[in-house]
């Protein structure tokens, strides 16, 4: 069988980090990027590519864009983002305008570059990394629930335009998972609202968007699927 | 037929699946031989590659028949 080539975005910490380990360790080739290449502690792996890329700049998402063409894209997973969080009373135009521009306008900066080669091969998969924030909310964080709230009416509209093409859309949609871009809002309180009783870790993540990268799941398209230890049941 | 007309009958009917019988230069893509709006816009995709040309949007809407697309092949390459 061919290796496929994943392309996860905010590659070098949290949820991105693990997903680049778990996706080298399943035999994909995986382009991992981040905002600075020197800073990430990559083991060298032959299947590996990193790349530096800010995705809330077109002049960045550009600079990549013949190697991402020449490579092809297989998987997509637009991971990076970034939170700004403040209450809205607070907050300045520039930062929510950060959050937006990072979180949704990147996502359909890097979405774009993979789009020929999935349309050619008649096969692709696009996996959003959202947040359970979009769907429920949180105070302090109108910029950020209101970027992947975005993000996941991007991934069910772009999945009923390419379903015909056999490239399916989806989202995932984490609660409060240990990493840095948590470790100032979690505490106690939150702890207690988790049924399973505790934070989410990026392992919890990696399983999900590898079964979505795969055949297997075929017949699933422009959904959200939330694991968050059941903080947020509709 | 001229040599771009013949490659671009090629390209079509490979992408939309139709015989080449079915097929003349008045051809339009939609009414005609059944593209949808996904199908379009991978024909342009699949001009410009073969004939390397970039077709920016605007033009692009415009090419709806095989004549439109020759047409604006011949003039731009």
């Amino acid at each position: 069988m061919e290796t496929k080539t994943a392309l996860i975005t905010g590659g070098s910490r949290g949820i991105g980090r693990e997903l680049v380990d778990i996706f080298l360790e399943s035999g994909y080739r995986v382009i991992a990027t981040c905002r600075d290449k020197t800073k990430s502690k990559f083991m060298e792996n032959k299947n590996l590519t990193v790349e530096n890329l800010d995705i809330s700049s077109k002049d960045s998402v550009e600079e990549i864009q013949n190697l991402v063409e020449e490579i092809g894209v297989d998987i997509l997973i637009n991971n990076a983002g970034i939170t700004n969080d403040k209450l809205f009373l607070r907050m300045s135009e520039s930062e929510w305008n950060d959050v937006i521009n990072t979180n949704l306008n990147g996502v359909f900066r890097v979405t774009k570059l993979v789009m020929k080669h999935m349309l050619k091969k008649k096969w692709g998969r696009i996996i959003n990394i959202s947040s359970i924030s979009g769907a429920m909310g949180n105070p302090g964080q109108t910029n950020y629930s209101a970027s992947k709230a975005g993000v996941d009416g991007f991934t069910r509209s772009l999945a009923k335009e390419l379903g015909s093409r056999n490239i399916t859309v989806n989202s995932v949609s984490p609660g409060f998972i240990e990493t840095n871009m948590t470790e100032n809002i979690v505490n106690e309180e939150i702890i207690k609202k988790i049924p399973l009783q505790r934070l989410g870790k990026p392992s919890d993540i990696s399983p999900l968007v590898l079964f979505l990268a795969s055949d297997e799941s075929n017949y699933i398209t422009g959904q959200t699927l939330v694991v968050d230890g059941g903080l947020f049941m509709k | 037929m001229s040599d771009v007309l013949n490659k671009v009958v090629d390209i079509v009917c490979g992408q939309l699946s139709v015989d080449k019988a079915d097929v003349n230069p008045e051809s339009a893509f939609v009414e005609d031989l059944g593209a949808d709006s996904l199908d379009t816009v991978e024909l342009v995709m699949a001009f410009e590659e073969e004939f390397d040309v970039e077709i920016p949007d605007d033009e692009a809407e415009k090419i709806t028949t095989i004549q439109s697309a020759v047409e604006w092949i011949e003039g731009n390459s």
